[in-house]
C-alpha cells in the first residue's frame, strides 16, 4: 500500500525553524506543512500590505525560507504553508527571489488565493456574527479584513500542476496537511471517512510541538525528556487513512498516547462533529496506542458530508487597549498594591469619567488569571500591579498606563519596574458564507 | 483531592469560546470523573471568568472530557484585558478543583 509521510514545520506564525529544518533533513519526509495563521494574523496583514502592496505575509517567511527552500530541495520534500497570510501573490515573489539565489533552478512555486473576500464583504450586510448575533452591518469600527476559510481544493491544484512549494492565505489549518494525501492517494471529495482520517492528521500536526511534549511538560507528573531541543512530529499515512505520529530519532520530546490525547482536545468543541471545509469530522471513536518508541498509532477517525458553508473570519477596528504594570516587593507589597490599584481607579475616574468601555485592575502573582472573587491567596514577596482599560480613542487609552507610571512620585512606598504601552486592537467577528462565493485561484511559477 | 493528581489538561479557544479538556491518566479513573465533574460543577468553578453555559463532551477511548465554555474569553481573544487573552492558564485552574 502506498504511504507518504508529512511533517509538521510550524505550530504557529512565530515558531522554531530548528526542528523543522532536522525533520527535513533527517525525516524521511515527502511533504511538510508551516501552519502560520491565528485568528487575526491576517487581520494584522492587511494593514501591512495596505502600507506597502509587497508586504502582508508572515514575518518570518524569509528567514525560514532561507534555510528550509535550498534544504527541502535537496531532499525532495515539498513544502507547503499559510505563511502567505493576506498576500500569498507577494509571499511567492519573496520565495522565488529566494530559490534564485540559491540557484534552485526548476523548482515550481504556487500561490493560492481567493480566500480574501473583502470586495465583496457588503453582500453579507445581513449576515449574523457569530460573536454578538447582530447583523454584520452593525459591527462597530471599520473592517479591514475578509477571508474565508478555504478547504484543501486549491492546494490539491496547485500540487497537480507540479509544486514544489504551496503558499496560502487563509486556509483551514488541517487543509494543508490533508492535501497531500488527497493528491496521492486520490481521495475523493466526498470519501468522507477517508477525509475524516486526513482531517485528524492535520489536527495532530497543526500545533507542531504541542503533540511532541511541548505544551505538555509537567515536572514529576509529565516529565518530557530533552524539551529544550524539542522535535516536531511526523505522520507516516497509507492510503486507506491509516497513520502513526511519530518524531526524528534522537530529538528531544516524546510522542505518546497522552500528548496525543492532549492535541486531539486541543481547539475542538463536539468532537463528533469539528467542522472543516471539506469535511465534518468525528473523533470521538479514536484510539491511540504505543507501538514502539515515541510512535503512537491513531485509529478510529471518520467522517460525514461537509457543509455548505465556510467559515469567514472579519477582522476589524473599533477599540484601544492602554496597560500598565509597576512591581512592589517586600513586607506588605500585598497590601500597597491594593493601594496603588485604588489610586489609579480613583484618579481615572477624575480625568477620564465613564470614558472607558471595560477595565481591569490585576494583582500578578495573586489574581491576574483566574479572575475569581472568592480565591484566596497568600501574601507573595513580590506582586506586579496591572491596570488595562479599552477605550475609543487613543488619548483616552494613553491615559491608563500614564496613571499606572505616575505611582512611582505619586503613589505608595518602593514601586518599581513601571512599563506602559497602548495598541489599536484588531479584532476578528465571524459569519458564515456560501461556500460558492469562493472561488480558490491557484498561480504556478517556475524558478 | 485535586483533580491535578489525577488527571491532565490542555486549553483552546476558538473567539470568545475557551475548551478546557480533563483527561485521566489512569482509565479505571474515567468514570469518577465523569460523575464528580460535572458542567455545573465546572460553570461554578469558573464563575468571574465563564459568563455563558458550560457543555461537557466525552472521548471515551482516550478517557477524556472536553468542556466547552461560552463568553469565558473576556470578549474574545482578540479583544481581551486579561494578561492570558486566549485563556491557556484555564487548564491549570480546572486541575485546581476539589474532588
Amino acid at each position: 500500500m502506498k504511504t507518504i509521510r508529512i511533517g509538521s514545520g510550524a505550530g504557529y506564525a512565530g515558531d522554531r525553524l530548528e526542528p523543522s529544518l532536522e525533520l527535513i533533513e533527517k525525516g524521511n519526509l515527502d511533504y511538510i506543512s508551516y501552519e502560520c495563521l491565528a485568528e487575526r494574523t491576517i487581520a494584522i496583514g492587511q494593514e501591512a500590505k495596505l502600507k506597502d502592496p509587497t508586504k502582508g505575509y508572515n514575518g518570518l517567511l524569509e528567514y525560514r525560507m532561507e534555510k528550509a527552500l535550498p534544504l527541502a530541495w535537496k531532499h525532495k520534500v515539498k513544502i507547503i504553508t499559510n505563511m502567505g497570510s493576506a498576500n500569498p501573490a507577494a509571499a511567492a515573489q519573496k520565495c522565488i527571489e529566494i530559490a534564485r539565489k540559491h540557484g534552485l533552478n526548476g523548482m515550481k512555486i504556487a500561490c493560492v488565493e481567493g480566500d480574501d473576500i473583502l470586495p465583496i464583504i457588503d453582500r453579507y450586510a445581513e449576515t449574523e456574527v457569530w460573536e454578538n448575533h447582530r447583523p454584520l452591518k452593525e459591527l462597530p469600527g471599520k473592517i479591514v479584513s475578509a477571508n474565508a476559510y478555504m478547504g484543501v481544493e486549491g492546494i490539491v491544484k496547485a500540487l497537480e500542476q507540479g509544486a514544489d512549494v504551496v503558499i496560502t492565505g487563509r486556509v483551514s489549518d488541517p487543509a494543508i496537511f490533508m492535501a497531500p494525501m488527497i493528491h496521492e492517494f486520490g481521495w475523493k471529495e466526498d470519501d468522507w471517512d477517508l477525509l475524516g482520517k486526513g482531517t485528524m492528521v492535520g489536527h495532530l500536526l497543526e500545533c507542531g510541538g504541542q503533540v511532541t511534549g511541548g505544551y505538555y511538560a509537567e515536572p514529576g507528573k509529565k516529565d518530557v525528556p530533552g524539551v529544550g531541543h524539542l522535535g516536531f512530529p511526523l505522520v507516516e499515512v497509507s492510503e486507506d487513512g491509516s497513520f502513526f505520529v511519530t518524531k526524528v530519532e534522537g530529538s528531544g520530546g516524546l510522542v505518546t498516547p497522552d500528548t496525543c490525547s492532549e492535541q486531539i482536545c486541543y481547539e475542538i468543541h463536539d468532537p463528533e462533529n469539528y467542522i472543516t471545509p471539506d469535511v465534518v469530522a468525528n473523533f470521538k471513536q479514536v484510539k491511540f496506542v504505543q507501538d514502539g518508541k515515541d510512535k503512537v498509532v491513531v485509529t478510529g477517525a471518520t467522517g460525514k458530508p461537509r457543509t455548505q458553508t465556510f467559515k469567514c473570519s472579519i477582522g476589524y477596528k473599533d477599540c484601544f487597549i492602554g496597560d500598565g504594570e509597576i512591581s512592589y516587593g517586600g513586607p506588605g507589597c500585598l497590601e500597597r498594591a491594593k493601594q496603588a490599584l485604588e489610586i489609579v481607579k480613583e484618579r481615572l475616574e477624575l480625568v477620564a469619567p465613564g470614558q472607558f468601555d471595560e477595565m481591569k485592575f490585576d494583582l500578578i502573582g495573586c489574581n491576574s488569571l483566574y479572575w475569581n472573587p472568592d480565591y484566596t491567596y497568600n501574601e507573595p514577596s513580590e506582586v506586579r500591579v496591572r491596570v488595562a482599560g479599552r477605550a475609543k480613542t487613543k488619548a483616552i487609552a494613553d491615559l491608563v498606563p500614564n496613571e499606572v507610571e505616575a505611582l512611582y512620585t505619586n503613589g505608595p512606598a518602593g514601586g518599581c519596574g513601571a512599563v506602559k504601552r497602548t495598541r489599536e486592537i484588531v479584532s476578528v467577528a465571524s459569519i458564515l458564507i456560501d461556500r460558492n462565493d469562493v472561488h480558490p485561484a491557484v498561480q504556478v511559477y517556475t524558478v | 483531592m485535586k483533580l491535578w493528581e489525577i488527571a491532565h489538561s490542555r486549553t483552546g479557544d476558538k473567539g470568545n469560546i475557551s475548551n478546557v479538556s480533563l483527561i485521566a491518566y489512569d482509565p479505571k479513573d474515567f468514570e469518577m470523573l465523569k460523575e464528580k465533574v460535572t458542567p455545573e460543577r465546572v460553570k461554578e468553578h469558573f464563575k468571574g471568568i465563564v459568563k455563558g453555559e458550560v457543555v461537557r463532551y466525552e472521548l471515551p477511548n482516550i478517557c477524556a472530557l472536553n468542556f466547552v465554555m461560552y463568553a469565558a474569553l473576556g470578549g474574545g481573544v482578540t479583544r481581551s484585558l486579561s494578561v492570558d487573552m486566549h485563556g491557556k492558564g484555564l487548564s491549570s485552574y480546572l486541575l485546581d478543583m476539589e474532588i
